[in-house]
């Protein structure tokens, strides 16, 4: 073994700051999830439970919200991609000038802030309807529809830049070619330019999709009286968080690995030297083929599921409870030993929860005191109610 | 089916820029027709507005006796071949040869067997399921051929197809061209700056340069018999001498070029651009033209100085020198045309040798 110098552990030590940065808080994220303490915290752990899985599943505005958020991301994806992608063709065809002046306008809605253009949306539109006189219920004042609008101004503009980036290598006489081989405008279009497109188009969509669905400044305006992913979740963060917030976490990590992970393989399996590889190989062509590792990971998954159904923690948490209300025991115990007045009501922690305070759970000492995150507002959360 | 191509008083005119400059041109039918010029001349421009690419600003485009204004690329009888050859990357060699087919409806079991029909043509059997870019420089070439030749054009336009190739590929897809040229009996219209190519390939030449079209003639009447200054100092080698002409008379001209004795030219036989008593000239006498004098009383005469000599086996270039003016020569190395280094030298060409033309634009060497 040789020594190494401590300036060779650097690039080591800096690489492990980087990581930690990144996937620190996502760890963390996913330990809560699993925690049956009622604030997402890791410290002091109290039980393994599943339990936040099964509040996240009945918790129907967060699932109506979300319904709502992917109905949007697909409309979003549907408009935005034609825009961006006409927008870019536009961009590659015009002369010198007038592709610097276009290219601005196509970029301001990035640079405008989101807030201004779920305003403006809201206040547009509803200008529209007021000169048609549209009804209350028409789409003028509907927050889907809205949305989608407002949030196609600006993923437009996105997914411009990711189709620019690839149509300034398409070669153009390529569609000349096209043409001169008796091809119609469109036949060569779908015909040569899209397949070209078709990579940045799949990236483009991605993008849209989760910019939309990540979406907040704008929706939050945009959306009037209906409700998404996010703002739902901003107001569970005013009103009261719990680890449910976690388990969501826990499912999107978990999708975008497993999503991750096909890709990657499926990058791999395409490789010439791997093709080389498995040549010989079949019972390895057959195993690592994406299709192969898709069905494991859904299998995984299913059982996951499975797990946190039939996961029971009763027994812990009531445990827990018990030793809580043991603690509490020996506190009001010791006050009533500090305080000889028995009678006058001493301003004493525990007692401060407005709500639930003789439910027990009140003795755990939140963090942040009676603040609007402490679980006790919510009243009617710790798991051993469901 | 072939069909001849006319151009009438084209012009194209980018804003200030005039790329092609009144071109006036017929090509017939079934002709191997090239266009010769330096980069930047306005050949890709024309050949764009033949096919479709380009609308003329003046003029007119004719093919088959109809005007092709306002008739789409995808509804002329032609076929480009690219300059960049333009395969889609994206498709197999076969799809690429059988895009025209595609586009036209034809089903798909026969567009596979025309595009096998056509591998076989152009030598590449049983490699259509390859990919472009699996193919070799000559190959890409074949199979733009290939593509092109599915559309039944009437007419092929080839965009200095070769120019990427080495030299012996170059020379081995010249015979193969003109071999499926004359195969199929298709009128050519063939792009190049390399003279070699022109000369060798092509039924009938233009030269152009900067736009204009200097001249139109076979290969023989382009080099012996160049009408401008330009062509006489593109399309080949030449020497080139200020001249004044002393007289004419309708036969032979005599013009002093200021070493000794004046020289007898002979006047164009085409009946070229005639010049009169007093006028400028260029007088262009080709390397080959040039001879060592064995006779002293030869007519032509005048006395030389040894420069260098560049020894190229059969034949010797040699640069010699007539008051203060460099002059190659290029002679067979049969060994009768011994030269000493110091001693003066006689040279003479035959009148029939020398052209004289109005002073105009010389190509750059
Ligand atoms: N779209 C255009 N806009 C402006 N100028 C152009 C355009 N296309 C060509 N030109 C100019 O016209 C001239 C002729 O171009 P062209 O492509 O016909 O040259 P070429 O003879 O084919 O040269 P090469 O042998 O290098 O291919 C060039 O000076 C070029 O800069
Ligand atoms: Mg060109």
């Amino acid at each position: 073994m040789k020594m190494k110098s401590p300036t060779a552990l650097i690039p080591g030590l800096y690489l492990t700051l980087f990581f930690a940065y990144l996937f620190g808080p996502l760890i963390i994220m996913v330990i809560t999830a699993f925690n049956s303490s009622t604030f997402p915290r890791v410290s002091p752990w109290e039980c393994f439970t599943t339990d936040w899985f099964g509040k996240l599943a009945a918790d129907d505005k967060l699932l109506a919200g979300l319904g709502n958020s992917l109905l949007i991301g697909v409309g979003v994806v549907c408009v935005a991609i034609p825009i961006g992608l006409a927008a870019a063709i536009t961009l590659s065809q015009v002369g010198p000038k007038l592709r610097a002046a276009l290219y601005t306008i196509f970029i301001a809605p990035i640079l405008v802030p989101g807030v201004v253009i779920g305003l403006s949306t809201l206040i547009f539109w509803d200008r529209i309807g007021t000169l048609f006189n549209a009804p209350y219920e028409s789409f003028f004042y509907d927050g889907t529809f809205l949305t989608i609008f407002g949030q196609v101004t600006f993923i437009a503009a996105y997914s411009m830049l990711v189709f620019l980036s690839r149509i300034q290598r398409f070669d153009t006489t390529l569609t000349e070619a096209a043409l001169d081989m008796g091809a119609t405008p469109t036949q060569a279009f779908v015909k040569v330019l899209l397949p070209f497109m078709a990579p940045a188009i799949g990236s483009a969509t991605v993008l849209a999709f989760l910019a939309s669905l990540e979406n907040y400044n704008t929706t939050v305006f945009t959306i009037v009286s209906s409700s998404t992913f996010t703002t739902v979740l901003s107001s569970k963060v005013r009103y009261g968080l719990d680890p449910s917030i976690s388990a969501v976490a826990v499912i999107i990590i978990a999708i975008t690995l497993i999503g991750a992970i096909i890709y990657e393989c499926r990058n791999r399996y395409n490789t010439k030297s791997w093709a080389l590889v498995v040549a010989e190989r079949p019972a390895l062509k057959v195993a690592t083929h994406p299709g192969t590792v898709a069905v494991i990971l859904g299998v995984l998954a299913l059982a996951a599921v499975m797990f946190i159904q039939n996961h029971d923690s009763n027994a812990c948490t009531a445990q827990i409870l018990e030793d809580k209300r043991a603690l509490q025991q020996k506190l009001m115990e010791q006050q009533s030993l500090n305080t000889p007045q028995q009678n006058v009501p001493a301003p004493t922690m525990p007692n401060l929860g407005p709500v639930g305070g003789n439910e027990g759970g009140a003795s755990a000492p939140s963090p942040f005191g009676n603040n609007i995150f402490s679980p006790e507002n919510l009243g009617t959360n710790t798991p051993n109610d469901q | 089916m072939t069909k001849e191509i006319s151009l009438e008083h084209v012009w194209v005119e980018f804003g200030e820029f005039t790329a092609v400059h009144k071109a006036n041109l017929n090509i017939a039918g079934g002709e191997f027709f090239s266009f010769l010029g330096p980069s930047g001349c306005g050949k890709t421009t024309l050949l764009r507005c033949i096919s479709g690419f380009q609308e003329p600003t003046r003029g007119k485009v004719k093919i088959g006796g109809e005007d092709m204004r306002g008739v789409g690329p995808n509804k002329r009888p032609t076929a480009l071949i690219f300059q960049n050859l333009a395969l889609f990357p994206l498709r197999s060699i076969a799809d690429n040869i059988a895009f025209p087919l595609e586009v036209r409806g034809v089903s798909k079991k026969n567009r596979r067997k025309r595009a096998d029909e056509l591998l076989e043509l152009i030598a590449l059997p049983g490699q259509g399921d390859k990919k472009v870019s699996e193919l070799s420089g000559g190959q890409k070439q074949r199979v733009a051929i290939a593509r092109a030749l599915a559309v039944e054009p009437d007419i092929l336009l080839l965009d200095e197809p070769l120019s990427a190739l080495d030299l012996k590929l170059r020379q081995h897809m010249r015979t193969e061209l003109r071999a499926i040229q004359k195969q199929v009996g298709l009128t050519f219209i063939y792009i190049t700056h390399d003279q070699g190519e022109a000369l060798t390939m092509s039924d009938r030449i233009a030269v152009m340069n900067k736009g204009k079209i200097e001249q139109i003639g076979d290969g023989k009447a382009i080099y012996d018999h160049p009408t401008t200054s330009f062509v006489a100092s593109f399309v080949g080698e030449n020497n080139v001498l200020d001249g004044t002409v002393l007289s004419n008379d309708g036969k032979v001209m005599q013009i002093d070029a200021g070493l000794g004795t004046p020289f007898a030219v002979e006047n164009h036989p085409a009946g070229g651009p005639a010049l009169a008593p007093g006028d400028a000239c260029h007088l262009f006498v080709r390397p080959e033209a040039l001879r060592l004098s064995k006779d002293e009383s030869a007519i032509n005469q005048f006395s030389t100085n040894f420069v260098t000599e560049e020894f190229e086996g059969n034949m010797r270039h040699i640069v010699m020198n007539a008051s203060g003016k460099d002059l190659k020569l290029s002679l067979i190395n049969d060994g009768t045309n011994a030269i000493e280094a110091n001693a003066p030298v006689k040279l003479d060409f035959a009148p029939g040798m020398g052209i004289a033309l109005k002073p105009g634009e010389l190509a750059s060497a």
